[in-house]
């Protein structure tokens, strides 16, 4: 036993603290994203995995991806995603039951297989290398250094790239731009449809809401001269909600007594 | 600590990123998934720099960025389309061949 | 051999008639059969012009043939349409057209009442043109035409009222069994061009001394077999009696008179082949004499006039198939037969067709009697006709039945004697039937049904009757006469040979008429003493109601031929759709099997892509795992 706590404390360099920590973590989370149901609970945890590499790019000798990790990454692409997940309905959740017959099972059998085998290839593969460090090609500056290669050696894939960036943003634009099919009413047209309706009730415009010397608000319906509340006064999305007052409380010669006893 | 180890975590977390990819529906994080793996990715190519000593793998990492930015961008857009079509994020529901 | 540009006109009236009144349909109606008639009396005239021209010249000129176009010419295979008019053809032109008019007289008014009368005379019009045809046709090909239009003719006139399907179905039957004997005259030509090159009549004659006897025995048996299928005979005989379903007209014309003697023609005309084909010849012969008895037998149990007649007809054709078939001792009595059965078969026919107009159209002769009085001329003329085919001196039938019974003796040897005894029981026979026809139809008592009011029939329909009453009586005499139809066909055929004479003549005719006396006294003991029942007696022996059945030649055909086919096609039929069908559908199957279970991966849903994509990568895993050991 004091053995083991013997190489754990010889071999515990801050990097394996930070590893042992952080990994699971990011496996916990990784792993979340599957199991939740809301998507935007699976893009904080998407967010958590992401800060969690880039620290484990800064701890491996790269800041400056970790860097651009998180400002690419968790600023911008997962904004993005948080962003159209609010466009398409912030509270969109699947359901976890599986609707293609036998797909799950066989998706978890290939990815255990695919995962198991693939541990067991680079375990094989970097058995007893031991690694170099980038200590001696970060020697100038990391960023200096990956800026030498990449205006050298990978100018022209940075040039490709630069292209593709600008290709794929014109291509989100013209996706997102969509036609109208009718030209936009214009006042003229409304107003001459408005006269071509079935009745002319609504010709001379749309009554207001109730405005009763006890109560001006718009959710209570006006009351036509024989004292019915006329519905058309109200706005059709207050309607649809319910949100409606009934305008008889706040009828004249009616004294609602109890409202008066609560002031 | 052994250097393989963060190769044993990326290619775990490429795994569960496939796994996602087949099993949820909803596009947004069928996507967010894609982007683990690309993640993942990243992590080896960061790892086999360091092993090997010199940078190109931490320039290859930062060519995927770029790539995966670009993926999300033209890929949000088409999901917004679909939206927009079928007032649904399922992948599921974009299927037109099984009926 | 001389040549003449008139003869197409002979085929060309009629089958212009034909055309014109089926192409000016009902706007024809009104003188659509008095063209036809003419164009047929026409016709027959010119025959006769023909027949005149022939007279004048001498015996070795009298042929004469017109070549019309170039028909087919393939390589060495050249056949023109030509048409060829010698001794032998001018008997059946005069035959045809003469007998044809007349019937065409007598349908104007047989007819009279039937919408369809115009119909019915282009059809005559074009049996005629095909029938002649038929006997001018210079070459087995040209014949064969003939012989085709009148198999179709024939079909359209017995299914002329094809409204009752039991008709039409008699009319398929007809062409469906003449198609079995046509196709041994096809054979018969591809034989003839195969082994000779040629199937030219001239050509052939020529070339049939240097041609083996196998390949000429072959050709003669396909010729039998086509004469049996034209002229109902064994085997191929059983559509005659159902071809009765025509109107009676075409009974006469066809059915009696001309085409069904076209076999005899073919045999006749065949003379060079069968002469050197000895074999073929004894077929020819068996199957005269069995049909000549086998029509009898079933002609005496008939209680159809036009069925009794029609057996009848059957028999004498067996008599002219006998005769021809006995050599050149035997053609010209074969003509003869022809010539004389034409007259008096056709006037008893159209005597028939009168009695039906007067009862009508009741064929049951049980529903007859005393029709005598009522229809004095119909009597006659019939009366006349049944001498005839008696052979009671000096009506024709005397001289031309009893040539072919002494020429059947005089054969030779054991078949002589067979052969005359068949035919000396067959005049036996044919008198005991006859005799019942006449019993039955003309005298004793009536049985008519109430709504019967039997009359005369209209002058129209009389003289054509009485023109082939006195053909009836006269025929024989005049061709008889110091052997003038035997000498005027003696240059077509080889030398005769020697008599050798079994019998004395004298003695033959005297055993003839003794026969049909004691045929026609059975007859009268049976029918005009104890009187005849209205309803078929059912309780008669199993001879007479095989006989009834026609001797079973329909249960024959079904059993032997009809069965085995419907089974043999049910097998094919079987074998199409399990084993072929079996094959392409299976391939088309699997095909879709394959697709349907493939089908299930393309399901369209991208989650299961990616899975795909994802067992895709861990097998390229796996197998660098393997590899990388």
């Amino acid at each position: 036993m004091s053995e083991l706590a013997m190489q754990v404390g010889q071999s515990a360099a801050p990097e394996a603290v930070l590893f042992w920590i952080l990994a699971p973590l990011t496996l916990i989370a990784a792993l979340g994203m599957l199991l939740v149901k809301k998507a935007v609970h699976s893009a904080i945890l998407m967010a958590f995995v992401m800060v969690a590499l880039a620290v484990f790019y800064i701890a491996q000798g790269a800041p400056f991806l970790g860097i651009v990790q998180i400002v690419v990454y968790t600023g911008a692409v997962m904004m993005l995603f948080l962003f159209i997940l609010m466009l398409v309905g912030v509270d969109s959740s699947d359901s976890l039951t599986e609707s293609i017959r036998g797909l799950r099972p066989i998706a978890i059998t290939a990815a255990v297989g695919f995962g198991g085998l693939m541990v067991s290839l680079l375990g094989r593969a970097t058995l007893g290398r031991g690694a170099v460090g980038v200590e001696a090609a970060n020697a100038d500056g990391n960023v200096e250094a990956i800026a030498q290669l990449l205006f050298s050696t990978f100018v022209w894939p940075f040039e490709a790239v630069s292209a593709l960036l600008i290709t794929a943003a014109l291509g989100a634009m013209v996706l997102a731009h969509h036609h109208r099919i009718q030209e936009r009413p214009t006042q003229r047209q409304l107003s001459i449809d408005r006269f071509r309706k079935d009745s002319l009730g609504a010709a001379a415009g749309l009554p207001a809401p109730g405005v009763f010397a006890r109560h001006n608000a718009v959710d209570v319906p006006a009351l036509l001269p024989d004292g019915s509340p006329a519905s058309a006064s109200i706005n059709a999305s207050l309607k649809a909600r319910g949100d409606l007052q009934n305008s008889s409380i706040f009828e004249l010669g009616t004294v609602d007594t109890s409202a008066s006893e609560e002031k | 600590m052994d250097v393989a180890n963060y190769l044993y975590l990326s290619a775990l977390l490429f795994t569960i990123g496939a796994v996602g990819v087949i099993v949820r529906r909803n596009a947004i994080v069928v996507f967010m998934c894609i982007e683990l793996m690309l993640n993942a990715a990243n992590l080896s190519f960061v790892t086999f720099s360091r092993i090997n000593g010199d940078l190109n793998g931490q320039v290859i990492a930062f060519f995927t960025m770029v790539v995966a930015a670009c993926e999300v961008v033209v890929g949000l857009a088409i999901i917004v389309m679909i939206y927009r079509s079928r007032r649904s994020a399922s992948v599921d529901d974009a299927s037109l061949l099984s009926r | 051999m001389m040549t003449s540009t008139g003869l197409v006109y002979l085929i060309a009236l009629p089958l212009a008639g034909a055309a014109i009144l089926l192409l000016a349909g009902r706007r024809s109606d009104k003188w659509g059969h008095l063209l036809a008639t003419g164009l047929s009396a026409a016709s027959f005239f010119l025959g006769l012009y023909q027949l005149s021209l022939m007279l004048g010249r001498s015996s070795a000129q009298r042929p004469i043939g017109q070549k019309l176009f170039e028909w087919i010419s393939v390589g060495t295979f050249k056949i023109d349409a030509g048409l060829l008019l010698d001794q032998l053809s001018i008997c059946f032109v005069l035959l045809i057209t003469g007998v044809g008019t007349i019937i065409h007289i007598y349908s104007i008014a047989y007819m009279s009442h039937d919408l369809d009368r115009r119909r019915f005379f282009a059809f005559l019009n074009f049996f005629i043109a095909a029938m002649l045809l038929l006997v001018l046709g210079d070459s087995y090909l040209n014949l064969y035409v003939g012989w085709e239009g009148v198999g179709l003719a024939s079909y359209l006139l017995i299914g002329f009222w094809n409204q009752k399907p039991a008709y039409a179905t008699a009319s398929k039957k007809a062409f469906i069994m003449n198609r079995v004997g046509d196709m041994g005259l096809s054979f018969a030509v591809m034989i003839a061009f195969a082994t000779m090159g040629t199937v030219s009549f001239s050509g052939i004659k020529a070339a049939a001394e240097q041609t083996s006897t196998a390949a000429l025995t072959g050709i003669g048996i396909m010729l039998l077999i086509a004469a049996t299928g034209k002229s109902a005979q064994f085997p191929l005989q059983a559509w005659l009696g159902d071809a009765m379903a025509g109107p009676t007209p075409v009974s006469a014309l066809i059915h009696a008179a001309t085409m069904v003697t076209a076999g005899v023609y073919l045999i006749t005309r065949s003379n060079f082949i069968f002469d050197a084909a000895p074999t073929a010849q004894l077929l020819v012969v068996i199957v005269g004499a069995i049909t000549l008895l086998f029509g009898a037998l079933i002609g005496t149990a008939k209680d159809d006039i036009k069925k009794a007649l029609a057996a009848s007809t059957m028999s004498q054709i067996g008599y002219m198939i006998l005769a021809a078939g006995l050599g050149p001792v035997g053609y010209a009595f074969a003509i003869m037969h022809l010539l004389t059965h034409g007259f008096f078969k056709a006037g008893m026919f159209l005597g028939a067709g009168s009695v039906m107009h007067g009862m009508n159209d009741e064929v049951n002769m049980r529903k007859y009697g005393a029709l005598r009085k009522f229809m004095p001329i119909t009597f006659i003329t019939f009366g006349l006709g049944y001498l005839a085919i008696l052979g009671v001196p000096p009506f024709a039938g005397f001289y031309s039945k009893d040539m072919i019974i002494e020429t059947a003796f005089n054969a030779g040897g054991i078949k002589g004697i067979i052969l005359g005894s068949v035919t000396l029981l067959g005049a036996g026979i044919t008198a005991f039937y006859m005799t019942r026809v006449m019993i039955l139809t003309f005298t004793g008592t009536s049985r008519w049904d109430e709504k019967a009011h039997p009359h005369e029939s209209p002058w129209l329909m009389w003289l054509p009757m009485a023109i082939l009453a006195v053909g009836s009586v006269t025929s024989g005499y005049l061709l008889s006469n110091g052997d003038a139809l035997a000498h005027w066909l003696s240059p077509l055929f080889e030398s005769h040979e020697e008599h050798h004479e079994l019998l004395p003549p004298i003695v033959v005719s005297a055993l003839a008429l003794t026969l049909v006396a004691i045929g026609v006294a059975i007859a009268f003991l049976k029918y005009s003493r104890s009187g005849v029942d209205a309803v078929a007696p059912s309780d008669v022996s199993i001879l007479t109601t095989i006989a009834r059945q026609d001797l079973m030649q329909d249960r024959f055909n079904e059993v032997v031929f009809m069965r085995p086919g419907q089974v043999l096609t049910s097998a094919l039929v079987k074998t199409d759709e399990v084993i072929i069908d079996g094959a392409v559908h299976g391939v088309a199957r699997s095909a879709l099997g394959v697709g349907a279970s493939l089908r299930g991966l393309q399901n369209g849903f991208v989650r299961s892509y990616a899975a795909l994509i994802l067992i895709g990568a861990l097998a390229l895993i796996a197998a660098i795992w393997v590899v990388a050991q």
